[in-house]
């Protein structure tokens, strides 16, 4: 849960802002190849693309209602009529996996918004005004940085109250400090190059030198960081929703589903093992991606 | 510079070695089991000489309190229900009642004076007498609060009178106890077997005060000996009991929240008898060569209760029986996978009084339809359905049947929005009334039809805040049979009071009546005498473990 | 050193502070009247105002938080609203449980890890840098809550060979010294007890392990990577040395500083991550306690387990901050 590598200690990471100067267009071209190059970044790309063409073509892929039930058809193991079998209701578990798709996006893209937005905006303040500005964001970061993430995301559930939404909004808080932390970082290195210097010469606003210079130059970091908080972000909120903390019923989410089934994990294993595997296998469609894209980001690493 | 290598080299030799070192001792361990254990046998050993038979009973939530008279938790009750006697027990299979505490009993001809002569020969765990006086003491200690629940449902106790129907209890001797009612009531005596109603060591209570819950002294076949908080209460048989002494030294009650887990632990053979099976799992503990299932008698209903009181499309006696006819009861109960009946009324078959001419709504979408039109709720409505998260006895899978009923009152334009919470603060919202409709269950007390209509249904008790009637249904027709039905002492009138109350109660339809179940135990083959109460809770000192 | 050490616990006490003032904030979170949530609509005006009282709800803010951080300070976190028992005292109860189940985690996340990364760095791109790889990558997207259930189904319902819950099972005699009952049936030399101890930590330490592990394995290889490209490995290859010396003497050691650092952090997290695996398999410790007060809305007992933890996540990296420095020749004192 949220354990992923910290940023900070994480050699790809820190060598990013050294090559953060590698101006425009070029970095995205190449990039681009080495992603296409590389087969593990490929893997993931595919992955992800086929859960957005799943959420987007949810009514056309999914073969039944997600709440459409027949109790006497309950717990059926894996066939023809229904792909991977029935939940404890009689519901069709593959078409509330494939609707499942988009609650997982909805998860993903509203956490990493929170913990991006957020994020970003205390980094870059942070690091370009630096002096007590950037102690006191810093201080503040170092202490949500000192609670367990998971149990953070427990406590502000418990405190907001269980819901989906809820646990979108712990989830999201609890992911500002990597976002903060890499930003700062990569404006510290930015800040001091010559076309900023020139930028404040000439009197440019800091909004202006801020969002038009400075963050730009951060990108590919946060990209990547990004793409890697989804996977982190759908995982959490699954943890929520199987205690019970996250999505209500009916909503077919995938933490949900298999908290469901828990009940016959000994009559009816698939009702658990595939909304997990579909979890797992999303996570894992942004690790190899996030991983890919950092790699690419970062010639210096490139194996 | 040569110092800190070395430092360094040692710290990771250190974890690797902490990790050999656990897998030789594992090594070492797995081969002097093959030669012999002596440390081993020597703690086995010990264990067989004192000859310990150990019945672990495996169970889903902890107690809250092991002071009955304060708690109304089935987790409670099944522990205290070892420790404490009643002055009368029920028979073993039925809620007839026989001797225990007192050994014969008299009542006045009006019915107001009931005499029980005691057992002069029992102490206390902590070695006290047991006297007349400590009858007199705790009935006189749970007329000073309204902590003591139970007492106040059963002798209709309240804030303006705390004694409720009961008078005065006086020691008219050593060993002999006298109870003055207000009015005559039927139940009574029935009542005075209900384990809330153990007799406490008075020594004991006032020595540790508010911590007493957790130091309980009583007279029952066991011994309070430890309790973990969340994982187990360990109890130890009670040599001098009065009565028949208990065939295991020990009885710890484990909690394992996961149904399944619990199951898998008794499949697994480290517990020896569990509560609370998923119905998935009967099949699988039926086919187990080592296992049984046992049933316990059914005298409990699971209900759907509708807030008749709140304003909104509830209030309407027409929407209410829409509700009922919109839910196809029989798919309903396969969810509780054989181990429950359809129920229409609000007591039992089992128990007496019970009225079969009533006869349920049926599903029938269509007449649903048209009475909600009539209603003036052609377009539906939007609602909520407030459930719990863990099973309990009576609804085997609250979740689960919370779904089903979302999507079958979707057909007659219901829209119903599930809210669930955990057991005391589902009881806390549906008490309060902030519900629509509330997922709610009863295990009878005492036996006596009283028990489950007037708790449950009339409208003394739908008060707000400690509401047990959580329809909110006030219907003074209901509450004179009722009311006349408690005092009246003669069975057959009283059959006649509580059949036409249960006619007006189907009428008016506060409740889409669920289920009565027969709650299955599963235990090792080993487990011989084990016979569960329909009250829900049985002491252990019949049971015995078969090698 | 010892200034260094002075002065990174200097550091530690504005988060502290810090920590302790969110922990202490999320009772005033709770949206409308805290009293009111906790004990329920049922609860007279009396009972409320009582408990406001007790809770000292009815001070200013600065007052609540002073009287607060004083009883924490002299190591009163309050009573459980539920139980009315001391949490201090449930939480000594329930700790070394938690704490052998992360131990013995982190031991295996570390041995293995270690092991794979720099197996896997030293034969860089073999079939064994592939699988290990691979599989660590699985274990950082590993839902650990279905790991958890599926070695469940497969362990202890089709084989069962592995108990599916519990710390030690009931019967099994075993006599506490520190409540860690593995070393306690080391110490008491107690075998019968160390395998039935032993095979219960299993399943869940493996579970929690997956994570660690994966990032573990991942940061040594590529640790061992950069150190490995460095000239004076180089020169020690060209030199003739034995490899397997290059390897562990040189090599491992420079490159064991950054993986320091996310072991630190990393066991840290699994004192959060607990509260998944102890839910699965009924384990006895601080996050099935923490979970169950946040789903019966016992806000004290939650504030107090967040506090305690968070603290500890604290005091590990402070550990692992100095051992990092201790070790890290380029890093001179003063």
């Amino acid at each position: 849960m949220a354990i992923q590598p910290n940023p900070v200690t994480d050699p790809g990471i820190d060598a990013v802002d050294k090559n953060v100067q590698i101006k425009g267009q070029r970095l995205w071209v190449d990039a681009l190849t080495r992603i296409i190059k590389s087969k593990t970044s490929l893997i993931g790309l595919c992955i992800i693309l086929l859960l957005i063409i799943t959420a987007i073509f949810a009514p056309i892929i999914a073969t039944h209602s997600t709440t459409d039930q027949s109790i006497v058809n309950r717990y059926q193991p894996p066939s023809s009529e229904h792909i991977l079998g029935t939940d404890e209701l009689g519901r069709d578990i593959f078409s509330r996996i494939v609707y499942g798709t988009r609650i997982s996006i909805q998860i993903g893209v509203i956490s990493v918004g929170i913990s991006l937005v957020i994020g970003v905006l205390l980094g870059g303040l942070a690091g370009y005004f630096g002096r007590w500005v950037d102690q006191i964001i810093m201080r503040i970061i170092d202490i949500m940085m000192a609670f367990p993430s998971i149990l953070l995301a427990i406590a502000l559930v418990a405190v907001l109250g269980k819901s989906l939404t809820n646990a979108m909004i712990a989830v999201g808080l609890v992911g500002i400090p990597q976002f903060a932390r890499i930003v700062r970082a990569t404006v510290l290195s930015v800040k001091e190059t010559e076309y900023i210097e020139a930028a404040r010469s000439i009197g440019a606003k800091h909004r202006r030198i801020l969002f038009q210079h400075v963050l730009p130059n951060s990108l590919a970091p946060i990209i990547v960081q990004a793409t890697l908080g989804i996977g982190t972000a759908i995982l959490d909120a699954a943890g929520l929703s199987f205690l019970g903390l996250g999505a209500q019923p009916p909503t077919p989410e995938w933490g949900a589903m298999l908290s469901d089934g828990r009940a016959a994990l000994q009559t009816a294993p698939w009702v658990v093992a595939f909304p997990g595997l579909a979890i797992f296998l999303v996570v894992l469609g942004f690790n190899l991606f996030g991983d890919g894209l950092r790699d690419a980001l970062d010639p210096r690493l490139k194996r | 510079m040569i110092k800190k290598q070395r430092l360094l080299f040692l710290f990771i030799l250190s974890i690797a070695l902490f990790f050999i070192l656990a897998a030789c001792n594992k090594d070492t361990q797995s081969e002097s089991e093959g030669s012999g254990n002596a440390e081993g046998e020597n703690k086995a050993s010990e264990g067989e000489a004192s000859g310990d038979k150990i019945l672990v009973f495996g169970r889903g939530a902890d107690s809250i309190q092991l002071d009955p008279s304060k708690v109304t938790d089935g987790e409670s009750i099944y522990v205290t229900n070892q420790i404490y006697d009643t002055l009368v027990r029920y028979e073993e299979e039925s809620t007839e009642v026989k001797p225990a505490l007192a050994t014969e009993w008299k009542v006045s001809e009006d019915g107001k004076v009931w005499t029980f002569q005691l057992r002069d020969d029992v102490k206390f765990h902590d070695g006290n007498d047991f006297t007349a006086e400590d009858v007199v003491f705790n009935f006189e200690r749970w007329t000073t609060s309204a902590e003591f629940v139970y007492y106040g449902y059963m002798f209709g106790a309240s804030e303006d009178n705390m004694k409720g129907i009961i008078e005065k209890v006086e020691a008219t001797g050593d060993y002999e106890v006298t109870f003055t009612l207000s009015e005559p009531n039927a139940p009574f005596l029935y009542t005075l077997a209900m384990p809330p109603f153990g007799i406490a060591s008075s020594k004991a209570v006032e020595e540790h005060g508010e911590d007493y819950f957790k130091n309980p002294v009583g007279t029952g076949p066991f011994t309070f000996e430890e309790w973990l908080p969340d994982d187990k209460i360990t109890l130890k048989k009670n040599p001098d009991y009065f009565g028949e002494p208990a065939n295991v030294d020990q009885v710890v009650f484990r909690v394992i929240p996961d149904n399944g887990a619990r199951f898998m632990e008794l499949q697994a053979g480290s517990i020896d008898l569990m509560m609370g099976l998923n119905p998935q799992d009967i099949a699988t503990a039926e086919g187990d060569d080592n296992l049984q299932i046992i049933r316990r008698p059914s005298m409990n209903v699971s209900y759907m209760a509708m807030n008749t009181d709140k304003e909104g499309p509830l209030a309407d006696k027409l929407v209410r029986q829409a509700v009922n006819l919109a839910i196809d009861k029989e798919q309903l109960i396969s969810l509780y996978e054989g181990i429950g009946k359809a129920a229409k009324n609000p007591i039992p078959p089992s128990l007496w009084g019970f009225n079969d001419d009533v006869e349920d709504y049926g599903y029938d979408v269509e007449e649903a339809k048209a009475l909600l039109a009539e209603a003036g709720y052609a377009d539906g409505f939007e609602i909520t359905l407030y459930t719990f998260a863990n099973p309990r006895p009576y609804m085997p899978q609250p979740k689960v049947t919370a779904q089903a009923i979302q999507e079958m009152l979707k057909e007659v334009n219901i829209k119903v929005k599930i809210v669930e919470n955990d057991w005391d603060s589902h009881l806390d919202a549906t008490e309060n009334g902030k519900h629509d409709m509330a997922f709610l269950g009863w295990t009878g007390d005492n036996g006596d039809p009283d028990n489950f209509m007037y708790v449950l249904l009339d409208k003394d008790n739908a008060k707000m805040g400690s509401a047990g009637n959580i329809a909110f249904y006030k219907s003074d027709e209901v509450h004179d049979l009722l009311k006349e039905a408690q005092v009246e002492m003669d069975q057959e009138k009283r059959t006649a009071l509580y059949m036409k109350a249960q006619e007006i109660i189907h009428d008016d339809a506060p409740w889409f009546p669920i289920a009565h179940t027969t709650p299955p135990l599963a235990a090792k083959k080993s487990i011989v005498n084990y016979v569960p109460h329909p009250t829900g809770s049985e002491p252990f000192n019949l049971l015995d473990i078969q090698e | 050193m010892a200034k260094y050490i002075i002065r990174r616990l200097m550091m530690l006490i504005p988060v502290l502070l810090g920590v302790s003032i969110i922990t202490f904030s999320l009772i005033h979170l709770i949206p409308g009247d805290p009293a009111r949530s906790m004990l329920g609509e049922k609860a007279s005006e009396t009972q409320l105002e009582l408990l406001r009282e007790e809770l000292g709800l009815n001070d200013p803010y600065m007052v609540q938080y002073g009287r607060f951080m004083g009883k924490v300070l002299t190591g009163d976190l309050g009573e459980s609203i539920q139980s009315k028992e001391d949490i201090s005292y449930e939480l000594m109860q329930k700790l070394p449980a938690t704490m052998e189940l992360a131990v013995f985690a982190m031991t295996i996340a570390i041995v293995i890890g270690i092991l794979a990364g720099v197996i896997a760095a030293v034969k860089q791109y073999s079939w064994f840098d592939n699988i290990s790889m691979t599989g660590a990558l699985f274990g950082v997207s590993m839902p650990i809550f279905w790991l958890g259930l599926m070695m469940i189904w497969i362990f202890s319902v089709t084989f069962n060979i592995l108990p599916p819950s519990g710390r030690i099972t009931t019967g099994v005699e075993l006599d506490t010294i520190t409540n860690f009952y593995l070393l306690d049936s080391i110490l008491t030399w107690n075998w019968v007890a160390f395998k039935d101890v032993f095979l219960h930590l299993l399943m869940p330490g493996i579970a929690l392990a997956t994570i660690p592990m994966a990032i573990i394995a991942r940061m040594t290889r590529s640790s061992m990577l950069e150190v490995m490209r460095q000239d004076y490995i180089r020169t020690a290859n060209a030199k003739g040395l034995k490899r397997h010396l290059i390897i562990f003497q040189h090599a491992l050691k420079n490159a064991f500083l950054p993986v320091l650092t996310v072991i630190g952090l990393q066991f840290g997290l699994l004192l959060g991550g607990a509260v998944l695996t102890e839910t699965i398999f009924s384990w006895p410790g601080v996050g099935r306690y923490v979970l169950l007060a946040v789903l019966g809305r016992d806000y004290p007992i939650v504030q107090a387990t967040i506090l305690i933890i968070a603290t500890l996540f604290v005091l590990i990296n402070l550990i692992t901050d100095i051992l990092y420095k201790y070790f890290d020749p380029r890093i001179k004192f003063n």
